[in-house]
Protein backbone atom coordinates (compact mmCIF):
# COMPACT_ATOMS: atom_id res chain seq x y z
CA UNK A 1 0.00 0.00 0.00
CA UNK A 2 0.75 3.94 -0.58
CA UNK A 3 2.63 5.81 1.93
CA UNK A 4 -0.80 6.64 4.04
CA UNK A 5 -1.50 10.50 4.25
CA UNK A 6 -2.71 10.77 8.19
CA UNK A 7 -0.87 9.11 10.73
CA UNK A 8 -1.36 9.14 14.51
CA UNK A 9 0.99 8.06 16.91
CA UNK A 10 -0.06 7.49 20.36
CA UNK A 11 -2.21 10.70 19.48
CA UNK A 12 -3.56 12.27 22.99
CA UNK A 13 -4.81 15.65 23.75
CA UNK A 14 -5.94 16.99 26.98
CA UNK A 15 -7.53 20.44 27.31
CA UNK A 16 -7.05 22.85 29.73
CA UNK A 17 -8.38 21.86 33.20
CA UNK A 18 -7.41 18.57 32.65
CA UNK A 19 -10.12 17.40 30.22
CA UNK A 20 -8.51 14.37 28.38
CA UNK A 21 -10.66 14.11 24.74
CA UNK A 22 -8.72 11.99 22.89
CA UNK A 23 -6.34 9.06 24.44
CA UNK A 24 -3.75 7.44 22.92
CA UNK A 25 -5.18 6.95 19.38
CA UNK A 26 -3.42 5.21 16.59
CA UNK A 27 -4.65 4.65 13.47
CA UNK A 28 -3.28 5.50 9.84
CA UNK A 29 -5.49 6.78 6.99
CA UNK A 30 -4.92 6.35 2.85
CA UNK A 31 -5.78 8.02 -0.30
CA UNK A 32 -9.13 7.40 -1.17
CA UNK A 33 -10.82 6.13 2.16
CA UNK A 34 -14.43 7.05 3.01
CA UNK A 35 -14.63 6.62 6.68
CA UNK A 36 -16.96 7.65 8.87
CA UNK A 37 -16.02 8.53 12.68
CA UNK A 38 -18.77 7.53 15.34
CA UNK A 39 -19.69 7.95 18.92
CA UNK A 40 -21.51 10.12 21.58
CA UNK A 41 -21.02 13.96 22.09
CA UNK A 42 -18.14 14.11 24.24
CA UNK A 43 -16.56 11.12 23.34
CA UNK A 44 -13.62 12.77 20.92
CA UNK A 45 -14.69 12.55 17.92
CA UNK A 46 -14.56 16.08 16.91
CA UNK A 47 -11.54 16.78 18.81
CA UNK A 48 -9.80 13.87 16.98
CA UNK A 49 -10.33 14.65 13.20
CA UNK A 50 -9.66 18.43 14.26
CA UNK A 51 -6.07 17.09 14.62
CA UNK A 52 -5.83 16.32 10.64
CA UNK A 53 -5.79 20.25 9.16
CA UNK A 54 -3.81 21.24 12.52
CA UNK A 55 -6.88 23.27 14.14
CA UNK A 56 -5.63 21.41 17.25
CA UNK A 57 -2.18 20.14 18.36
CA UNK A 58 -1.33 16.85 19.90
CA UNK A 59 -0.79 17.19 23.74
CA UNK A 60 0.96 13.92 23.68
CA UNK A 61 1.75 11.94 20.62
CA UNK A 62 2.11 12.80 16.77
CA UNK A 63 -0.18 13.27 14.19
CA UNK A 64 1.94 13.21 10.55
CA UNK A 65 -0.09 14.26 7.84
CA UNK A 66 1.83 13.79 4.17
CA UNK A 67 4.55 12.75 5.91
CA UNK A 68 5.23 15.62 7.92
CA UNK A 69 4.79 16.40 12.09
CA UNK A 70 1.44 18.39 12.10
CA UNK A 71 2.82 20.25 15.23
CA UNK A 72 5.54 21.91 13.08
CA UNK A 73 2.85 22.97 10.82
CA UNK A 74 0.70 25.98 10.27
CA UNK A 75 -3.14 25.41 9.57
CA UNK A 76 -2.73 27.80 6.83
CA UNK A 77 -0.23 25.00 4.93
CA UNK A 78 -2.30 22.10 6.07
CA UNK A 79 -5.98 23.32 4.99
CA UNK A 80 -4.05 23.47 1.27
CA UNK A 81 -4.26 19.52 1.96
CA UNK A 82 -7.45 19.38 3.98
CA UNK A 83 -10.57 20.64 3.99
CA UNK A 84 -12.59 20.74 6.99
CA UNK A 85 -16.12 21.54 6.84
CA UNK A 86 -17.93 22.54 10.27
CA UNK A 87 -20.97 21.54 11.52
CA UNK A 88 -21.89 25.26 12.34
CA UNK A 89 -21.46 26.73 9.34
CA UNK A 90 -21.45 29.79 11.22
CA UNK A 91 -18.29 28.94 12.62
CA UNK A 92 -16.80 29.08 9.33
CA UNK A 93 -18.20 31.65 6.75
CA UNK A 94 -17.36 35.52 6.42
CA UNK A 95 -17.75 37.01 2.51
CA UNK A 96 -20.52 39.12 2.01
CA UNK A 97 -21.69 36.69 -0.83
CA UNK A 98 -21.97 33.54 -1.26
CA UNK A 99 -19.80 33.96 -4.78
CA UNK A 100 -16.70 35.54 -2.87
CA UNK A 101 -16.95 32.89 -0.20
CA UNK A 102 -16.40 30.01 -2.57
CA UNK A 103 -13.81 32.23 -4.19
CA UNK A 104 -12.28 32.97 -1.34
CA UNK A 105 -10.32 29.37 -0.66
CA UNK A 106 -8.82 28.65 -3.92
CA UNK A 107 -8.30 32.35 -4.45
CA UNK A 108 -5.91 32.22 -1.66
CA UNK A 109 -4.15 28.77 -2.81
CA UNK A 110 -2.86 31.08 -5.63
CA UNK A 111 -4.69 29.54 -8.24
CA UNK A 112 -4.84 32.04 -11.78
CA UNK A 113 -8.36 33.84 -11.99
CA UNK A 114 -9.80 31.40 -14.74
CA UNK A 115 -8.87 28.41 -12.18
CA UNK A 116 -10.57 29.78 -9.82
CA UNK A 117 -14.47 30.74 -11.59
CA UNK A 118 -14.02 27.18 -13.16
CA UNK A 119 -14.17 25.74 -10.18
CA UNK A 120 -16.34 28.28 -8.34
CA UNK A 121 -18.99 27.23 -11.17
CA UNK A 122 -18.66 23.99 -11.19
CA UNK A 123 -19.59 24.39 -7.19
CA UNK A 124 -22.51 26.35 -7.57
CA UNK A 125 -23.84 23.89 -10.48
CA UNK A 126 -23.05 20.91 -8.07
CA UNK A 127 -24.62 22.12 -5.22
CA UNK A 128 -27.41 23.63 -6.64
CA UNK A 129 -26.70 27.53 -5.37
CA UNK A 130 -27.39 29.14 -8.95
CA UNK A 131 -30.14 31.26 -7.18
CA UNK A 132 -27.93 31.87 -4.31
CA UNK A 133 -24.90 33.17 -5.76
CA UNK A 134 -25.12 37.23 -5.12
CA UNK A 135 -26.79 36.66 -1.52
CA UNK A 136 -25.51 36.88 1.57
CA UNK A 137 -24.45 33.78 3.33
CA UNK A 138 -26.19 34.50 6.55
CA UNK A 139 -29.55 35.81 4.67
CA UNK A 140 -30.14 32.04 3.36
CA UNK A 141 -31.33 29.18 5.20
CA UNK A 142 -29.47 26.80 7.64
CA UNK A 143 -29.29 24.09 5.08
CA UNK A 144 -28.04 25.99 2.37
CA UNK A 145 -25.59 27.73 4.35
CA UNK A 146 -24.34 24.57 5.20
CA UNK A 147 -24.59 23.65 1.61
CA UNK A 148 -21.91 26.60 1.15
CA UNK A 149 -20.05 25.16 3.63
CA UNK A 150 -19.08 22.21 1.93
CA UNK A 151 -18.78 24.08 -1.02
CA UNK A 152 -16.64 26.79 -0.14
CA UNK A 153 -14.00 23.65 0.41
CA UNK A 154 -14.97 21.90 -2.13
CA UNK A 155 -13.58 24.62 -4.56
CA UNK A 156 -10.01 24.42 -2.97
CA UNK A 157 -10.08 20.29 -4.22
CA UNK A 158 -8.00 19.33 -0.96
CA UNK A 159 -6.72 15.36 -1.02
CA UNK A 160 -9.07 14.90 2.65
CA UNK A 161 -12.38 16.22 2.76
CA UNK A 162 -13.53 16.20 6.53
CA UNK A 163 -17.25 16.78 7.22
CA UNK A 164 -18.58 17.51 10.70
CA UNK A 165 -21.67 16.18 10.71
CA UNK A 166 -22.79 17.37 7.31
CA UNK A 167 -26.70 16.01 7.49
CA UNK A 168 -27.79 17.68 10.68
CA UNK A 169 -30.85 20.20 10.09
CA UNK A 170 -30.98 18.80 6.63
CA UNK A 171 -33.83 17.75 4.82
CA UNK A 172 -34.05 14.97 2.40
CA UNK A 173 -33.07 16.95 -0.52
CA UNK A 174 -30.20 18.62 1.00
CA UNK A 175 -28.98 15.07 2.07
CA UNK A 176 -29.18 13.67 -1.16
CA UNK A 177 -26.86 16.61 -2.36
CA UNK A 178 -24.46 15.76 0.84
CA UNK A 179 -24.93 11.87 -0.48
CA UNK A 180 -24.06 12.97 -3.93
CA UNK A 181 -20.74 15.08 -2.32
CA UNK A 182 -19.15 12.38 -0.85
CA UNK A 183 -19.92 9.81 -3.68
CA UNK A 184 -18.39 12.10 -6.46
CA UNK A 185 -14.88 12.62 -4.21
CA UNK A 186 -14.46 8.86 -3.93
CA UNK A 187 -15.04 8.99 -7.71
CA UNK A 188 -12.54 11.55 -7.86
CA UNK A 189 -10.16 10.08 -5.43
CA UNK A 190 -10.29 12.10 -2.41
CA UNK A 191 -10.21 11.19 0.91
CA UNK A 192 -13.10 11.45 2.68
CA UNK A 193 -13.65 11.43 6.99
CA UNK A 194 -16.92 11.87 8.00
CA UNK A 195 -18.28 12.76 11.75
CA UNK A 196 -21.80 11.83 12.07
CA UNK A 197 -24.92 10.24 13.91
CA UNK A 198 -26.65 10.06 10.45
CA UNK A 199 -26.17 6.20 10.56
CA UNK A 200 -28.49 5.77 7.53
CA UNK A 201 -25.64 8.24 5.92
CA UNK A 202 -22.70 5.84 7.24
CA UNK A 203 -24.33 2.78 6.20
CA UNK A 204 -24.78 4.25 3.07
CA UNK A 205 -21.33 5.45 1.77
CA UNK A 206 -18.57 4.45 3.99
CA UNK A 207 -15.98 2.00 4.09
CA UNK A 208 -14.41 2.06 7.11
CA UNK A 209 -15.77 3.30 10.69
CA UNK A 210 -13.91 4.44 13.38
CA UNK A 211 -15.59 4.19 16.98
CA UNK A 212 -14.64 6.72 19.59
CA UNK A 213 -16.17 5.85 23.48
CA UNK A 214 -14.94 8.27 26.39
CA UNK A 215 -11.56 9.33 24.63
CA UNK A 216 -10.95 6.08 23.37
CA UNK A 217 -10.61 4.57 19.94
CA UNK A 218 -12.86 1.51 20.36
CA UNK A 219 -12.83 0.09 16.81
CA UNK A 220 -11.58 0.90 13.75
CA UNK A 221 -13.49 -1.57 11.48
CA UNK A 222 -15.81 -2.13 8.21
CA UNK A 223 -19.67 -1.03 8.74
CA UNK A 224 -21.21 -4.17 8.87
CA UNK A 225 -18.59 -5.07 12.05
CA UNK A 226 -19.67 -2.38 13.46
CA UNK A 227 -23.50 -2.60 13.08
CA UNK A 228 -23.03 -6.65 13.51
CA UNK A 229 -21.62 -5.76 17.11
CA UNK A 230 -24.98 -5.36 18.99
CA UNK A 231 -23.02 -4.96 22.39
CA UNK A 232 -20.68 -2.55 20.74
CA UNK A 233 -23.20 -0.05 19.21
CA UNK A 234 -25.23 -0.41 22.96
CA UNK A 235 -21.86 0.45 24.73
CA UNK A 236 -21.73 3.83 22.04
CA UNK A 237 -25.87 4.50 22.59
CA UNK A 238 -26.16 4.40 19.05
CA UNK A 239 -28.80 2.55 17.33
CA UNK A 240 -28.24 1.23 13.58
CA UNK A 241 -30.43 2.26 10.88
CA UNK A 242 -33.92 0.83 10.67
CA UNK A 243 -33.25 -1.01 7.99
CA UNK A 244 -30.57 -3.03 10.09
CA UNK A 245 -32.35 -3.84 12.92
CA UNK A 246 -34.70 -5.18 10.54
CA UNK A 247 -31.92 -7.77 9.27
CA UNK A 248 -31.06 -8.48 12.60
CA UNK A 249 -34.71 -10.02 13.43
CA UNK A 250 -34.90 -11.63 10.52
CA UNK A 251 -31.60 -13.16 10.71
CA UNK A 252 -32.46 -14.22 14.25
CA UNK A 253 -35.52 -15.62 12.37
CA UNK A 254 -33.08 -17.30 10.09
CA UNK A 255 -34.91 -16.02 6.93
CA UNK A 256 -31.49 -14.27 5.84
CA UNK A 257 -27.30 -15.22 6.60
CA UNK A 258 -26.43 -11.72 7.26
CA UNK A 259 -27.14 -8.47 8.13
CA UNK A 260 -28.19 -5.38 5.69
CA UNK A 261 -26.95 -1.94 6.01
CA UNK A 262 -29.31 -0.95 3.07
CA UNK A 263 -32.70 -1.63 1.65
CA UNK A 264 -30.94 -2.59 -1.81
CA UNK A 265 -28.75 -5.23 0.51
CA UNK A 266 -32.27 -6.36 2.22
CA UNK A 267 -33.96 -7.07 -0.68
CA UNK A 268 -31.19 -8.97 -2.40
CA UNK A 269 -30.91 -10.91 0.64
CA UNK A 270 -34.54 -12.00 0.82
CA UNK A 271 -35.35 -12.26 -2.34
CA UNK A 272 -32.08 -14.43 -2.86
CA UNK A 273 -33.07 -16.95 0.34
CA UNK A 274 -36.61 -17.36 -1.01
CA UNK A 275 -35.91 -17.79 -5.02
CA UNK A 276 -38.38 -14.66 -5.88
CA UNK A 277 -39.00 -14.36 -9.50
CA UNK A 278 -39.03 -10.53 -10.73
CA UNK A 279 -42.58 -9.74 -11.70
CA UNK A 280 -43.07 -8.44 -15.44
CA UNK B 1 -49.64 -0.06 17.49
CA UNK B 2 -50.18 4.04 17.67
CA UNK B 3 -52.03 4.10 14.26
CA UNK B 4 -54.26 2.14 15.15
CA UNK B 5 -56.19 4.37 17.76
CA UNK B 6 -56.17 7.17 15.34
CA UNK B 7 -60.22 8.54 14.47
CA UNK B 8 -60.21 9.68 11.28
CA UNK B 9 -62.24 13.21 10.77
CA UNK B 10 -65.69 13.30 11.72
CA UNK B 11 -66.48 13.81 7.78
CA UNK B 12 -65.50 9.69 7.47
CA UNK B 13 -68.51 8.71 9.83
CA UNK B 14 -71.61 8.33 8.97
CA UNK B 15 -74.34 9.91 10.68
CA UNK B 16 -75.69 9.71 14.04
CA UNK B 17 -72.44 7.92 15.08
CA UNK B 18 -71.04 9.78 17.77
CA UNK B 19 -67.59 11.19 18.31
CA UNK B 20 -66.37 11.54 21.46
CA UNK B 21 -63.12 13.49 20.42
CA UNK B 22 -62.81 17.19 20.20
CA UNK B 23 -61.48 19.46 17.63
CA UNK B 24 -59.35 21.59 19.44
CA UNK B 25 -57.36 23.44 16.27
CA UNK B 26 -59.38 23.81 13.36
CA UNK B 27 -57.62 25.59 9.95
CA UNK B 28 -60.56 26.79 7.97
CA UNK B 29 -59.60 27.82 4.22
CA UNK B 30 -56.02 29.01 5.45
CA UNK B 31 -53.51 31.30 3.05
CA UNK B 32 -51.71 33.44 4.11
CA UNK B 33 -48.51 35.80 2.71
CA UNK B 34 -46.01 37.17 4.28
CA UNK B 35 -45.63 40.82 3.90
CA UNK B 36 -44.55 41.77 0.57
CA UNK B 37 -43.99 37.98 -0.97
CA UNK B 38 -45.88 36.77 -3.82
CA UNK B 39 -45.92 33.27 -3.15
CA UNK B 40 -48.63 32.08 -0.24
CA UNK B 41 -46.35 30.70 2.21
CA UNK B 42 -49.50 28.21 3.39
CA UNK B 43 -52.29 27.95 0.35
CA UNK B 44 -55.66 26.99 0.94
CA UNK B 45 -55.27 25.10 4.45
CA UNK B 46 -58.07 22.61 6.06
CA UNK B 47 -57.33 20.88 8.41
CA UNK B 48 -59.01 19.64 11.82
CA UNK B 49 -56.78 18.40 14.73
CA UNK B 50 -58.76 16.65 17.96
CA UNK B 51 -57.97 16.55 21.11
CA UNK B 52 -55.33 14.46 22.45
CA UNK B 53 -53.50 13.70 19.13
CA UNK B 54 -50.30 13.08 18.45
CA UNK B 55 -49.78 14.76 15.26
CA UNK B 56 -46.48 15.01 13.00
CA UNK B 57 -45.63 17.59 10.56
CA UNK B 58 -43.62 16.52 7.45
CA UNK B 59 -42.37 18.76 5.21
CA UNK B 60 -38.63 19.81 3.43
CA UNK B 61 -37.03 22.90 4.81
CA UNK B 62 -39.50 26.15 3.96
CA UNK B 63 -42.77 24.05 3.13
CA UNK B 64 -44.34 26.16 5.60
CA UNK B 65 -44.17 24.06 8.64
CA UNK B 66 -43.04 26.77 11.04
CA UNK B 67 -45.41 28.82 9.24
CA UNK B 68 -48.39 26.61 10.05
CA UNK B 69 -47.03 26.10 13.56
CA UNK B 70 -46.85 29.73 14.24
CA UNK B 71 -50.60 30.26 12.95
CA UNK B 72 -51.48 27.74 16.15
CA UNK B 73 -50.07 29.95 18.91
CA UNK B 74 -51.54 33.37 17.08
CA UNK B 75 -47.88 34.59 16.56
CA UNK B 76 -49.17 34.66 12.67
CA UNK B 77 -51.29 36.99 12.51
CA UNK B 78 -51.37 38.82 15.38
CA UNK B 79 -47.28 39.38 15.50
CA UNK B 80 -46.42 38.68 12.29
CA UNK B 81 -47.54 41.12 9.54
CA UNK B 82 -48.62 39.56 6.25
CA UNK B 83 -51.99 38.71 4.18
CA UNK B 84 -54.21 36.07 6.29
CA UNK B 85 -57.67 34.77 5.10
CA UNK B 86 -59.63 32.03 6.48
CA UNK B 87 -59.74 31.26 10.31
CA UNK B 88 -57.83 29.14 12.58
CA UNK B 89 -59.63 28.48 15.73
CA UNK B 90 -57.88 27.05 18.73
CA UNK B 91 -60.17 25.47 21.22
CA UNK B 92 -62.97 26.97 19.30
CA UNK B 93 -61.36 30.51 19.46
CA UNK B 94 -60.29 32.80 16.61
CA UNK B 95 -56.76 33.50 16.64
CA UNK B 96 -57.88 36.65 15.31
CA UNK B 97 -59.62 38.13 17.77
CA UNK B 98 -58.05 36.48 20.65
CA UNK B 99 -54.83 37.85 21.78
CA UNK B 100 -51.49 35.90 21.66
CA UNK B 101 -50.73 36.83 25.34
CA UNK B 102 -54.02 34.87 26.38
CA UNK B 103 -53.65 31.86 23.22
CA UNK B 104 -50.25 31.28 25.32
CA UNK B 105 -51.96 29.96 28.15
CA UNK B 106 -53.29 27.30 25.56
CA UNK B 107 -50.42 26.77 23.37
CA UNK B 108 -47.23 26.23 24.36
CA UNK B 109 -44.17 26.32 21.87
CA UNK B 110 -40.68 24.87 21.52
CA UNK B 111 -38.41 25.82 19.14
CA UNK B 112 -35.44 23.93 17.28
CA UNK B 113 -32.74 25.74 19.30
CA UNK B 114 -32.95 25.54 23.02
CA UNK B 115 -30.00 28.08 23.50
CA UNK B 116 -32.00 30.33 21.77
CA UNK B 117 -35.12 30.05 24.03
CA UNK B 118 -32.78 30.05 27.13
CA UNK B 119 -32.00 33.03 29.29
CA UNK B 120 -31.65 32.58 33.01
CA UNK B 121 -29.18 31.65 35.23
CA UNK B 122 -30.95 28.69 36.89
CA UNK B 123 -32.94 25.73 35.83
CA UNK B 124 -35.63 26.54 38.67
CA UNK B 125 -35.22 30.20 37.09
CA UNK B 126 -35.94 29.49 33.88
CA UNK B 127 -39.07 27.14 34.27
CA UNK B 128 -40.26 30.03 36.80
CA UNK B 129 -40.03 33.01 33.86
CA UNK B 130 -43.02 31.97 32.12
CA UNK B 131 -44.95 31.33 35.48
CA UNK B 132 -44.11 35.51 36.70
CA UNK B 133 -45.22 36.33 33.21
CA UNK B 134 -48.95 35.00 33.57
CA UNK B 135 -49.01 36.19 36.87
CA UNK B 136 -48.39 33.51 39.46
CA UNK B 137 -48.39 33.97 43.14
CA UNK B 138 -44.32 33.03 44.18
CA UNK B 139 -45.89 29.93 46.74
CA UNK B 140 -47.37 28.50 44.34
CA UNK B 141 -44.73 28.10 41.74
CA UNK B 142 -42.49 25.85 43.65
CA UNK B 143 -44.89 22.96 43.30
CA UNK B 144 -44.99 23.91 39.61
CA UNK B 145 -41.72 23.55 38.84
CA UNK B 146 -41.00 20.54 40.73
CA UNK B 147 -43.58 19.06 38.73
CA UNK B 148 -42.66 20.11 34.99
CA UNK B 149 -39.11 19.56 35.84
CA UNK B 150 -40.03 15.86 37.28
CA UNK B 151 -41.90 15.17 34.23
CA UNK B 152 -39.13 15.65 32.00
CA UNK B 153 -36.57 14.30 34.07
CA UNK B 154 -34.57 17.17 35.55
CA UNK B 155 -35.46 16.88 38.91
CA UNK B 156 -32.28 17.91 40.99
CA UNK B 157 -30.45 19.98 38.57
CA UNK B 158 -32.81 23.22 39.81
CA UNK B 159 -30.16 25.48 40.87
CA UNK B 160 -27.70 24.11 37.84
CA UNK B 161 -27.08 27.05 34.68
CA UNK B 162 -29.09 25.85 31.79
CA UNK B 163 -25.89 26.82 29.76
CA UNK B 164 -24.10 23.67 31.79
CA UNK B 165 -26.87 21.47 30.22
CA UNK B 166 -26.62 18.93 27.54
CA UNK B 167 -28.18 19.69 24.53
CA UNK B 168 -30.99 16.99 25.18
CA UNK B 169 -30.85 18.47 28.73
CA UNK B 170 -31.28 22.51 27.29
CA UNK B 171 -34.49 20.78 24.98
CA UNK B 172 -36.06 19.23 28.22
CA UNK B 173 -35.50 22.55 29.97
CA UNK B 174 -37.92 24.43 27.63
CA UNK B 175 -40.09 22.15 26.97
CA UNK B 176 -40.43 21.83 31.20
CA UNK B 177 -40.70 25.89 31.03
CA UNK B 178 -43.37 25.80 28.26
CA UNK B 179 -45.43 22.57 30.24
CA UNK B 180 -45.23 24.99 33.84
CA UNK B 181 -47.91 27.47 31.91
CA UNK B 182 -50.01 24.12 31.63
CA UNK B 183 -50.74 24.65 27.79
CA UNK B 184 -53.56 21.74 26.65
CA UNK B 185 -51.52 22.07 23.21
CA UNK B 186 -47.87 21.67 22.78
CA UNK B 187 -46.12 22.62 19.25
CA UNK B 188 -42.64 21.98 18.64
CA UNK B 189 -40.41 22.77 15.54
CA UNK B 190 -37.94 20.25 15.05
CA UNK B 191 -37.18 20.12 18.55
CA UNK B 192 -34.23 17.25 17.70
CA UNK B 193 -32.17 18.55 14.85
CA UNK B 194 -29.50 20.14 16.90
CA UNK B 195 -29.41 17.40 19.05
CA UNK B 196 -27.17 14.18 19.78
CA UNK B 197 -29.31 10.71 19.13
CA UNK B 198 -29.55 9.98 22.96
CA UNK B 199 -30.85 13.36 23.08
CA UNK B 200 -32.90 13.18 20.47
CA UNK B 201 -34.75 10.18 22.11
CA UNK B 202 -35.06 11.87 25.60
CA UNK B 203 -36.71 14.76 23.76
CA UNK B 204 -39.42 12.44 21.79
CA UNK B 205 -39.77 10.39 25.04
CA UNK B 206 -41.02 13.03 26.88
CA UNK B 207 -43.55 14.28 24.15
CA UNK B 208 -44.55 11.06 23.94
CA UNK B 209 -45.37 11.33 27.65
CA UNK B 210 -46.91 14.19 27.68
CA UNK B 211 -49.37 13.23 24.85
CA UNK B 212 -50.22 9.87 26.65
CA UNK B 213 -49.54 10.54 30.43
CA UNK B 214 -50.80 14.50 30.14
CA UNK B 215 -53.32 13.78 27.39
CA UNK B 216 -51.76 17.07 25.86
CA UNK B 217 -52.14 17.62 22.15
CA UNK B 218 -48.72 17.34 20.48
CA UNK B 219 -47.79 18.68 17.47
CA UNK B 220 -43.99 18.15 16.22
CA UNK B 221 -42.57 19.04 13.16
CA UNK B 222 -39.79 17.07 12.59
CA UNK B 223 -37.63 15.48 9.63
CA UNK B 224 -37.14 11.68 11.39
CA UNK B 225 -39.64 9.58 9.29
CA UNK B 226 -38.65 6.44 11.18
CA UNK B 227 -39.58 8.26 14.52
CA UNK B 228 -42.75 9.92 13.65
CA UNK B 229 -43.80 6.58 12.18
CA UNK B 230 -43.90 4.78 15.92
CA UNK B 231 -45.06 7.91 18.22
CA UNK B 232 -47.27 10.09 15.72
CA UNK B 233 -51.10 9.11 15.35
CA UNK B 234 -51.80 11.51 13.08
CA UNK B 235 -49.52 12.62 9.68
CA UNK B 236 -49.62 15.51 8.23
CA UNK B 237 -47.23 16.21 4.87
CA UNK B 238 -46.67 19.84 3.77
CA UNK B 239 -45.19 21.02 0.43
CA UNK B 240 -45.10 24.14 -0.72
CA UNK B 241 -47.68 25.81 1.35
CA UNK B 242 -49.85 23.14 0.38
CA UNK B 243 -51.17 20.14 2.44
CA UNK B 244 -50.21 17.35 0.40
CA UNK B 245 -51.69 14.45 2.73
CA UNK B 246 -53.34 14.55 6.17
CA UNK B 247 -54.06 10.47 7.98
CA UNK B 248 -52.91 7.86 10.00
CA UNK B 249 -49.08 6.81 9.66
CA UNK B 250 -50.50 3.79 7.17
CA UNK B 251 -52.41 6.17 5.20
CA UNK B 252 -49.68 8.50 5.09
CA UNK B 253 -46.62 6.34 4.51
CA UNK B 254 -48.11 3.83 2.19
CA UNK B 255 -48.22 6.19 -0.47
CA UNK B 256 -44.59 6.03 -1.21
CA UNK B 257 -44.53 7.58 -4.49
CA UNK B 258 -46.02 10.87 -3.72
CA UNK B 259 -44.02 11.31 -1.14
CA UNK B 260 -40.82 10.08 -2.72
CA UNK B 261 -42.27 12.54 -5.53
CA UNK B 262 -42.14 15.84 -3.48
CA UNK B 263 -38.42 14.71 -2.35
CA UNK B 264 -39.27 13.40 1.16
CA UNK B 265 -38.79 9.64 2.33
CA UNK B 266 -40.83 7.21 3.93
CA UNK B 267 -39.41 5.05 6.48
CA UNK B 268 -36.69 2.67 5.38
CA UNK B 269 -38.81 -0.75 6.18
CA UNK B 270 -41.95 0.92 4.25
CA UNK B 271 -40.09 1.35 1.38
CA UNK B 272 -38.23 -1.81 1.78
CA UNK B 273 -41.58 -3.53 1.84
CA UNK B 274 -43.32 -2.04 -1.55
CA UNK B 275 -40.06 -2.13 -3.39
CA UNK B 276 -39.97 -5.68 -2.82
CA UNK B 277 -43.85 -6.03 -2.95
CA UNK B 278 -43.10 -4.13 -6.41
CA UNK B 279 -40.20 -6.10 -7.72
CA UNK B 280 -41.43 -9.93 -6.91
CA UNK B 281 -45.28 -9.17 -7.15
CA UNK B 282 -45.81 -10.23 -3.68
CA UNK B 283 -48.75 -10.69 -2.53
CA UNK B 284 -48.65 -9.77 1.29
CA UNK B 285 -50.95 -7.47 2.83
CA UNK B 286 -50.40 -3.80 3.74
CA UNK B 287 -47.21 -2.00 4.01
CA UNK B 288 -45.42 -1.67 7.69
CA UNK B 289 -44.51 1.63 9.10
CA UNK B 290 -42.78 0.23 12.28
CA UNK B 291 -39.94 -1.94 12.94
CA UNK B 292 -42.78 -4.42 14.48
CA UNK B 293 -45.13 -4.25 11.80
CA UNK B 294 -42.01 -4.87 9.47
CA UNK B 295 -41.07 -8.13 11.40
CA UNK B 296 -44.43 -9.17 11.11
CA UNK B 297 -44.42 -8.91 7.19
CA UNK B 298 -41.31 -10.50 6.34
CA UNK B 299 -42.97 -13.34 8.66
CA UNK B 300 -46.16 -13.24 6.64
CA UNK B 301 -44.02 -13.14 3.36
CA UNK B 302 -41.71 -15.54 3.79
CA UNK B 303 -42.60 -17.66 6.70
CA UNK B 304 -46.08 -18.82 5.60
Amino acid sequence: MNEPLIVCENLTHIYPGDVTAVKNVNLKIHKGELIGVIGQNGSGKTTLVKHFNGLLKPTKGKVIVKGQDTSKMRVQDLSRNIGYVFQNPNHQLFAKTVIDELKFGPTNLGLPEDEVNERVEKAIAFFNLEMYRDHHPYRISFPLRKLVGMASIYTMQPDVFVMDEPTTGQDHITTRIVYRLIKKLRDEGSTVICVAHDMILLAEVVERMLVMRDATLIADTDPKTVFSDKELMASTHLSPPQITELSYRMRSKKMIGSIALNINELIDASSKKYNLKRSK
Amino acid sequence: MAGDNYLPPLANYSEGIMVNKKPVIEFKNLTYYYSLQEKPALKNINLTIYEGEYVAILGLNGAGKTTLQLCINGVIPNMIIGNFEGDVLVNGLNTQEYPTRELAKIVGMVFDNPEFQLTQTSVAEEVALGLENIGIPTDDMHAIIEDALETVGLDGLQERSPFELSGGQQQRLAIASALAMQPEIFVMDEPTSNIDPIGKDEVIAVAAKLNTEKHMTVILAEHEVEVIAQYADHVIIIDEGEIILDGTPHEVFEQVELIEKIGLRTPQVTKFAYQLKEKYGLKTKGLPVTIDEAEQFAVDTFKK
